[in-house]
């Protein structure tokens, strides 16, 4: 085959690829984006590719619009459609809306063969042709011999069970992105090539296809060396057998006529002819940037005034492009290195200090001015060791950690970077830290103050330790008390009575900077903390004297459970029994399903998205925070950053008072575990319940057969290597951002998991189609309660599913002493199906049920009122 | 006679001659002069909606008007009949406020045809007569917006014509027809959602129903309603697998030449056409003779691009007489070979030489 007979896809109509495309798509500028379209048509695309796969989209929606569009221009309509989703959905709403016969990119057996045959099935009952790509159960195929062996055994499946035409199939067998500095990702082109190569000669009749600007994505901004990249590659591609190419097709550029320079150098990289190849194509890469970015980066104001103003606008904005050769300018300008730091590094983070202190600075932007700052000062330490000068003067140290048992750090984190910011010495000591290792690094590094942090319940206790111990070793530095489940009464109560020095809550990480600035202080040390001391006696007082809410006696509170018929009630059985284990979840599918408001209050920033973003006040900071993270998102996805993994299981079972019974078998004989739940004691009237968890599931004497859910899920495998990245080039704001997002991502999972449950594999809620708002609302039958949360509150329950679900073999999710779940970007719960079933708080628990409680589990009563702190009623 | 029996003659006897399929209904209907009140029958005497022009519901009112029909166009040679169930649908029939009397139409319709079929078959067994199912187009179309001002507009989506087709195809078959046809399609994406249905019915059935498949083409560069080519359109459905393609109405045999050819030249199925009889002159009456319209069709068999004929508006009887007695003297078109290569299409037909 020549290459002038290679088949353009137009690529440009894809929101996903073309900010342009997105943003008039966003904006419902149809008649503009059908101008993109038309301009694919011109410049030759033989076919256009259509996506609408945008978290932020309704895709259904935005695809039969655009196609409905597109029918009615014929210049436009003239050629076939290439419906390109990850959604399966998505495909099948574009499909209804074209007469003509056109091809649907993509499905694959990613999710094993049922689905994949009845995608087939439907395609062809459609009258499409198919892209097939090669992803199968266990991920994207990288090697040329898996890329191979998943489509050659689509393809058996599709021609010989499904007897659909060969001709109409077309294999894309991924192009992934080389020169990226990784080295396993050097030799991706050539694994494409190879791949290519033997479906041409083995699947008769197939044709192979591939999303051709995949192969340049290291070199986004650049766009003569990508155009080089693709032409070199299609060169190459083409000659082994390449049909067909996702393409801009207005850009194809000649394969002669790239700089003969450039094109050696590209050739090296795209056929991994040498080691080096990547860093020598860098090296001429910039030569070779487009000209009118350049002018555009020189025209700018700001760059033409005074070193310091130019730090400092860096510094305010958060401009990383600039700092390292501004700070060398300041450094020749100045005696002593030093002297940087201390004068304009300085002056400028303090002005950021002052906009934050005064609310016109936000935490995100505060954590990228941290990051600018950081490269600086990584740039002038060299220097600075060899004049051999002292250290710089900090306004004093702090020491944080994330108590023993729990591995949730993004707040400390923010607290850290806020702090710095503010000219203090952190020593972060990480998560999971015991508290003899605070100790030993308080006193190591001579600290001024210990910051605390947790997320999980457990962690109070755990903090209550270090204080005891703190007091032990006669510490009386300032102690900082922050994190998720923290809480001033919590602090006051049960904290600052076992330690002699100063212990403060802190609500935020805005509020630490004026609380640690005062404590450093001499003068204001001493009326700050009396204030405290004051404050928190009072709330002792109260807290003691309180009038104590009489509680119903647990054996009441049972006889007042929620009653359920269960003779009317109609059971679902789960589609399955047993487990079911989902490797290498595809994140695209779950990124429309992020719930953002959470993200958001992550940094701070309080307000229900999408109205935070028109926020009058944080609606910039917001934009630009939400901006950086959907470019980390397509990041995280593109370049497979995170590993996403969950696992289910649905088993017979029954409860038995406050119990639910679970079994491995329907006969319910074996006892496969039980879990146990808590139950509201609160004096009710008789129209409400005192519920527990186990009402929702039928009584073992009832004899009816009811089923239980669990589940865990994680978008956090591999998430240290980013990690890693990230704390090398001083960055904590991707750090932190990296993080934030995979929370999001695994809560998305679980929700995602939880829809796919109730449709699917349990099918109790097979008729329900509800919008991400409604399900973010939760307006859906059963529920899905995590232990460690308020129908829940005892994280133990984790340990129970743990171990019989053997969570760590399957999917690499582990549980620390304290049962906080590692990756921290994890999920863990029950699913119940009976339409009764809701979320509720268990509240004040009396003696009696702590007692029963610590029977049942054969623990002491002092164990679990240690676990359940924050629910004890006495 | 067993279904798959009949259907086995038929696809051998494709290969031996070229069969004709029967003229038109409606304007058949329309010569008879029916009144109101033929059309209601005691039936639905107090229909609140003139029924007048429905003539469908004939199929349940009046059915001798039919049977007669369908016998004086068997009596004329036609292999096929076509049920009179051109408006059967649900959605044509709304109109006459007659939606819940689609399935009856369309069974009834089946049964009658069926009947008068057989009745002829046992007759002369050696020439054994065929009833296909037909299904018409509705009256809406789901690519084209009938609004000016709001280009995406549909007024009726791709599901609600599969689910339209898919309640008249099963009333079709279980009324008895040996195959389905899918006619006068004036937009392609119809026709998808009529296969799509048929195909969603033969998932289900040990007997897979035949599908014939034939276009109307409305404009003389030889396009579609909805603006497709004839080689694009056969892409669009040739996933259908029918047994037959084909081009059906439009303007007379003349002028659908240069179509029929197109598609002899690119479908690997039979060929099908049954044009009207002739463009009609200004007072709606199509003139063409018999023998006018039998000579144009002769030359398509003399040339050998056509496997079933027939006719559409305005032929009679007479017509498929005449058109039986030609073509009787030429052998049906071959099946051509076609390469095995991606066939796609938007308006027009992109194809990809391997």
């Amino acid at each position: 085959m020549t290459v002038g007979s290679f088949i353009n896809i137009g690529e440009r109509t894809n929101v996903t690829g073309s900010a342009k495309f997105r943003k008039l798509i966003e904006e419902e500028d149809y008649s503009e984006a059908l101008k993109i379209a038309r301009d694919q048509v011109e410049n030759g695309a033989q076919i256009i590719d259509i996506n609408m796969d945008e978290g932020m989209l309704d895709s259904e929606k935005a695809m039969k619009k655009f196609l409905n569009l597109i029918s009615s221009e014929p210049d436009i309509s003239k050629v076939p459609i290439m419906i390109d989703s990850s959604k399966w959905t998505v495909i099948e709403t574009g499909l209804k809306c074209l007469q003509g016969k056109s091809i649907v990119n993509s499905i694959s057996l990613k999710e094993g063969e049922e689905t994949f045959v009845r995608q087939a099935n439907l395609v062809k009952l459609y009258g499409s042709a198919v892209v097939v790509m090669a992803f199968d159960e266990e991920g994207q195929a990288e090697t040329a011999l898996r890329k191979y062996e998943i489509c050659e055994r689509a393809y058996k499946i599709l021609v010989s069970e499904l007897n659909f035409s060969p001709e109409d199939i077309i294999f894309d067998p991924n192009i992934f992105a080389v020169a990226t500095g990784i080295e396993e990702h050097n030799n991706y082109a050539i694994e494409f090539i190879e791949a290519t190569k033997k479906i041409k000669s083995n699947l008769d009749f197939s044709y192979v296809s591939g999303g051709v600007s995949n192969i340049s994505f290291s070199f986004r901004g650049n766009n003569p060396v990508r155009e080089a990249m693709h032409s070199v590659f299609l060169y190459h591609a083409v000659t082994a057998g390449l049909d067909m190419g996702i393409v801009n097709a207005g850009q194809l550029i000649v394969y002669e006529d790239i700089p003969v320079k450039l094109r050696d150098r590209v050739e090296d990289v795209i056929l991994n002819k040498r080691s080096d190849a990547t860093d020598r194509l860098l090296e001429v890469a910039e030569d070779y940037k487009s000209k009118e970015k350049k002018s555009k980066k020189e025209s700018s104001l700001w760059r033409s005034s005074v070193v310091r103003e130019r730090i400092s606008y860096s510094l305010i904005r958060g401009i990383s492009d600039f700092i390292i050769e501004d700070t060398e300018e300041a450094r020749k300008s100045f005696k002593n290195p030093i002297e940087v730091i201390e004068g304009p590094l300085m002056d400028g983070m303090n002005e950021v200090g002052d906009l934050f202190g005064s609310g016109k600075m936000f935490l995100p932007q505060v954590v990228k001015s941290a990051r600018v700052m950081k490269q600086a000062v990584a740039y002038l330490l060299p220097f600075i060791e060899e004049s051999s000068t002292s250290q710089i003067k900090s306004k004093g140290k702090i020491l944080l950690a994330t108590v023993k048992g729990d591995v949730h750090d993004i707040g400390k984190n923010i607290v850290g970077v806020v702090l710095q910011c503010n000219n203090f010495e952190v020593i972060d000591l990480g998560v999971m830290v015991h508290a003899s290792k605070i100790i030993e690094e308080a006193i190591k590094y001579n600290v001024d103050i210990i910051g605390l942090s947790g997320l999980i319940t457990p962690s109070l206790d755990e903090m209550q330790y270090v204080a005891s111990q703190m007091n032990l070793k006669k510490f009386d530095i300032p102690l900082l008390i922050g994190g998720a489940t923290t809480s001033k009464i919590h602090t006051a109560v049960k904290i600052a009575d076992k330690y002699q020095g100063p212990t403060l809550h802190v609500v935020d990480a805005s509020r630490s900077v004026p609380i640690v600035n005062d404590l450093v202080s001499q003068e204001k040390k001493i009326n700050l903390i009396q204030n405290y001391k004051n404050d928190y006696a009072k709330l002792r007082e109260k807290h003691f004297n309180r009038n104590v809410k009489k509680l119903a006696p647990i054996e009441v509170a049972r006889n007042n459970n929620l009653k359920i018929d269960w003779k009317k009630t109609k059971i679902t059985k789960p589609g399955f029994l047993g487990i079911k284990v989902f490797e290498n979840y595809d994140l695209s599918d779950l990124v429309y399903r992020i719930d953002w408001t959470p993200f958001f209050r992550t940094w701070e920033l309080i307000g229900k998205y999408p109205n935070i973003l028109s926020d009058k006040k944080i609606g910039e900071a917001a934009n630009s925070l939400f901006n950086d993270a959907k470019k980390m998102l397509e990041q995280i996805i593109d370049e497979k950053w995170l590993n996403a993994k969950a696992m289910i299981g649905f088993f017979p079972s029954n409860s038995q008072n406050d119990d639910i019974l679970v079994f491995s078998d329907e006969g319910r004989k074996k006892r496969g575990m039980t879990l146990n739940f808590l139950r509201q004691q609160m004096n009710r009237n008789s129209d409400k319940s005192n519920l527990c968890l186990a009402d929702f599931i039928a009584p073992i004497e009832s004899g009816i057969k009811d089923y239980i859910g669990l589940f865990v899920v994680t978008a956090g495998i591999n998430i240290e290597k980013k990690i890693e990245e990230f704390k090398k080039n001083n960055d904590d704001y991707n750090d932190i951002l990296v993080k934030a997002l995979a929370d999001r991502l695994a809560e998305a999972l679980a929700e995602r998991m939880h829809e796919k449950v109730r449709k699917e594999f349990w099918g109790f809620g097979s008729n329900e189609n509800l919008g991400n708002d409604q399900l973010i609302n939760e307006e859906y039958t059963g529920i899905r309660p995590a232990p460690g949360y308020p129908a829940c509150p005892d994280h133990y329950q984790k340990r129970q599913i743990f171990d019989f679900l053997d969570v760590n073999k399957y999917i690499g999710v582990n549980l620390t002493e304290n049962y906080a779940m590692y990756p921290a970007a994890s999920v863990a719960g029950v699913y119940f199906s009976h339409p009764e079933s809701r979320y509720f708080g268990i509240g004040r628990i009396g003696k009696d049920q702590v007692e029963d409680y610590a029977k049942r589990l054969e623990v002491s009563v002092q164990l679990v009122e240690n676990r359940l702190a924050s629910n004890l009623g006495y | 006679m067993f279904h798959q029996d009949r259907i086995n003659n038929l696809i051998s006897s494709l290969k031996k001659r070229i069969l004709i399929i029967d003229g038109a209904m409606g304007t058949m209907i329309q010569k008879k002069d029916l009144s109101e009140s033929d059309f209601r029958s005691s039936k639905f005497e107090n229909w609140s909606i003139d029924l007048k022009g429905n003539g469908d519901v004939l199929n349940i009112t009046n059915s001798e008007i039919i049977n007669s029909i369908h016998s004086a166009f068997l009596d004329a040679g036609a292999d096929i009949i076509l049920t009179n169930t051109f408006n059967s649908n649900k959605i044509s029939q709304s109109d006459y406020g007659l939606e819940d009397y689609s399935t009856e139409m369309n069974f009834s319709a089946a049964k009658l045809a069926r009947s008068v079929a057989d009745k002829f078959t046992d007759k002369n067994p050696d020439k054994i007569r065929f009833v296909a199912g037909a299904i018409g187009p509705t009256n809406k179309t789901a690519s084209i917006s009938p609004k000016v001002d709001d280009p995406a507009y549909r007024n009726v989506s791709f599901d609600e014509l599969k689910d339209v087709y898919k309640e008249s195809a099963i009333s079709l078959i279980d009324g008895g027809v040996d195959f389905l046809i899918l006619e006068t399609i004036f937009d392609t994406l119809n026709a998808k959602a009529g296969i799509f249905a048929v195909g969603e019915i033969n998932q289900k059935r040990s007997h897979k129903v035949p599908l014939m498949i034939s276009g109307t083409i409305t404009d003389f560069s030889g396009r579609n309603l909805s603006g497709q080519t004839v080689e694009a359109f056969w892409n669009s459905v040739r996933h259908a697998e029918p047994l037959s393609i084909g081009l059906n109405c439009s303007f007379g045999a003349e002028r659908l030449t240069p179509a029929v050819e197109e598609l002899s030249r690119v479908a690997d199925t039979n060929i099908l056409a049954y044009p009207n009889a002739g463009l009609p002159n200004p007072m709606g009456e199509y003139d063409e003779t018999p023998d006018t319209t039998a000579s144009y069709i002769a030359e398509w068999a003399k040339n050998g691009i056509i496997n079933i004929v027939g006719g559409c508006c305005g032929t009679t009887p007479e017509h498929i007489k005449k058109i039986y007695e030609q073509v009787s003297l030429y052998s049906p078109r071959v099946i051509p070979k076609i390469e095995k290569t991606i066939k796609l299409s938007g308006l027009e037909p992109f194809g990809v030489i391997s």
